[in-house]
């Protein structure tokens, strides 16, 4: 494992940049929006109540103390608390996070699961009318806007046809067009990617080694061409994760799925800032720990990687 | 020229015809209501006795009349967004590429953080604490898109800038706008209308994802991601008041990017594995 330990650093210390750039600019905007007191008094408050409540919150000191109490306030978790709510925001968010969680990992488990075999059926059957339909199919699911995807399943599947039920959370059947409107994007992704890694792996010379020397044809996919071709997948896949997670707002909004992505829809209506703030800064940490994680899971598939 | 690209440059080219002439082209004002043609559906003659080709919505509006100047407002968010990353990543590029050492640094590792991050959670919290407006509108998804081509011309500046002739230049005198406008844009030209044409796409679409979540185009204005939000609540009973819109959407979108990624085969193919 010689150089991994270097890699591991360098990774982390990249995150924990990403991190750092990501609450400033969060503190950056808030502090931009003006002042959040009249937000929180009635109209009416008197102004020696607005300067006592702008003492409280520390509003009245000067921008680099704040700039380091926030900090410091993020690295304990407290997020202040939701005006809408009433409650600290980080367990508001909380709540909400494992609709989110559920919706995203079933879109993201499933679109891996149809796209992996299609994309290898596609460059196995290259120029055929299947591979000609899957890559057509392919490309409008790269294009078309989530939403829009999202509410053309709504009325043909939905109310058209009524298999699944339009919104909301409960049984199986509720998840499947949420899953389908969010994993569409990554699943026409993986799909064109993984035709062109294995398109890319059975053109090489030891595919025609493997073949010459009489191996079965399902030995040769499944032993030379796919652990060869795993490389580019893994780590595309894993950055359309992030993807996925911009796509959960829409998705989460169409669907009315009770999760962060709505949630903080939501917030934003209402004014909510703690709730906003909370949940664009939950999100980044969850995906930079899902590219931290599969960047660790690059560097065990590739040695090459940690040397670059 | 394969026959798909062309009538994708041609539906392109009938799109901006349309935007440009959206008052001789639209049958009716975008934002006449009637309350009596209320959610009609496609028809030759509606309630108010006149053509409804794409039927009415909620408050009675003419569909296609709205389709029609909606197209303006994706266009310009479009290609005004594309402009504003352009340049922006342009000179940041520019920059990097030349200055080397810490700003370069600062500067990849904000690309970096960039894009290891879902851009559009962060377009919304900074256009929920702005209010949604034009300006606002475009250079958040003209920010969002910047990264490509600083990466593209630091890395060409790179490339020219220990060329000798590059240093002969230095050396007469010539500056490095000279240097940059002479010897790097044009090596990257190509490359650079490929990354804008599949940028438009992008932008056309996050412009209308940020309508449809309320936070762009605000109405009466009508805006293709908005008049898919005004629908949702009647796809049952008038399904295209969203349907339509959502559709000319689609379509611009799969047009725009598919000719980026034939320019894209045809101009730079180094650019293929990206």
């Amino acid at each position: 494992m010689r150089g991994f330990l270097p890699f591991l650093a360098h990774r982390l210390f990249r995150a924990l940049i990403a991190l750092w750039l990501v609450s400033t600019v969060v503190f950056v905007v808030m502090r931009l929006s003006g002042d959040p007191v009249p937000l929180l008094l009635p109209p009416d408050a008197p102004r020696s109540e607005i300067f006592l409540v702008r003492a409280e919150l520390g509003l009245d000191r000067p921008l680099p103390v704040q700039y380091a109490v926030f900090l410091a306030s993020l690295a304990r978790g407290d997020f202040g608390r939701s005006i809408h709510f009433r409650e600290p925001a980080f367990t508001v968010v909380r709540g909400y996070l494992v609709a989110t969680l559920e919706l995203g990992l079933t879109a993201f488990v499933v679109a891996a699961l149809v796209a992996v075999p299609i994309g290898l059926l596609s460059a196995m059957r290259r120029n055929t009318a299947v591979d000609h339909a899957a890559m057509g199919l392919a490309l409008i699911g790269q294009s078309a806007p989530t939403f829009f995807l999202g509410i053309l399943f709504i009325l043909l599947l939905s109310l058209k046809a009524d298999l699944f039920p339009t919104s909301g959370r409960g049984d199986w059947r509720h998840l499947v067009l949420p899953a389908l409107t969010l994993g569409a994007f990554t699943m026409a992704s993986i799909a064109r990617l993984t035709r062109s890694a294995v398109l890319e792996v059975l053109g090489a010379d030891y595919i025609r080694t493997a073949r010459a020397k009489g191996l079965a044809e399902v030995w040769v996919v499944a032993k030379h061409t796919l652990k060869n071709a795993a490389i580019p997948i893994v780590t595309i896949t894993g950055l359309q994760f992030g993807t996925l997670l911009g796509g959960a707002v829409v998705t989460e909004t169409v669907f009315s799925w009770p999760g962060i992505g709505r949630l903080a829809i939501q917030s934003i209506y209402n004014r909510d800032y703690p709730i906003v703030q909370c949940t664009v800064f939950l999100a980044a940490v969850l995906f930079i720990v899902i590219n931290f994680c599969i960047d660790l899971l690059y560097g065990l598939l590739d040695p090459r990687v940690r040397a670059g | 020229m394969p026959r798909l690209v062309a009538g994708g440059l041609g539906f392109v080219g009938l799109l901006v015809l349309v935007a440009l002439a959206a008052p001789l082209v639209a049958p009716q004002d975008p934002t006449r209501q009637s309350l009596r043609g209320r959610l009609g559906a496609p028809t030759w003659q509606g309630a108010d006795g006149r053509a409804h080709l794409l039927g009415t919505d909620h408050l009675g509006r003419d569909v296609l009349s709205r389709v029609i100047y909606g197209s303006r407002v994706s266009l310009v968010v479009g290609f005004a967004a594309v402009v504003v990353g352009g340049v922006l990543g342009s000179a940041a590029g520019v920059l990097a590429g030349f200055s080397r050492g810490r700003l370069d640094a600062v500067i990849m590792t904000i690309a970096d953080a960039q894009l290891a991050f879902p851009f559009v959670l962060l377009a919304i919290g900074i256009i929920a604490v702005l209010g949604p407006s034009f300006p606002t509108l475009v250079v958040v998804i003209g920010l969002s898109g910047w990264v490509a081509y600083a990466r593209i011309l630091r890395s060409q500046v790179l490339v020219v800038r220990s060329r000798e002739f590059v240093e002969s230049i230095h050396a007469l005198g010539g500056s490095r706008a000279r240097i940059v406008l002479r010897h790097v844009l044009p090596n990257v030209l190509s490359s650079i209308v490929v990354i804008a044409t599949l940028e438009l796409a992008r932008a056309i679409v996050l412009e209308a994802t940020l309508s449809f979540l309320g936070l762009g185009i605000q109405p009466p204005t009508p805006s293709w991601g908005g008049m898919v939000q005004e629908g949702r609540e009647y796809l049952d009973s008038a399904w295209w008041i969203s349907t339509f819109p959502g559709l000319v959407l689609m379509i611009t979108s799969i047009v725009v990017s598919r000719t980026g990624d034939w320019l894209r085969d045809v101009l730079d193919p180094t650019l293929r594995g990206e």
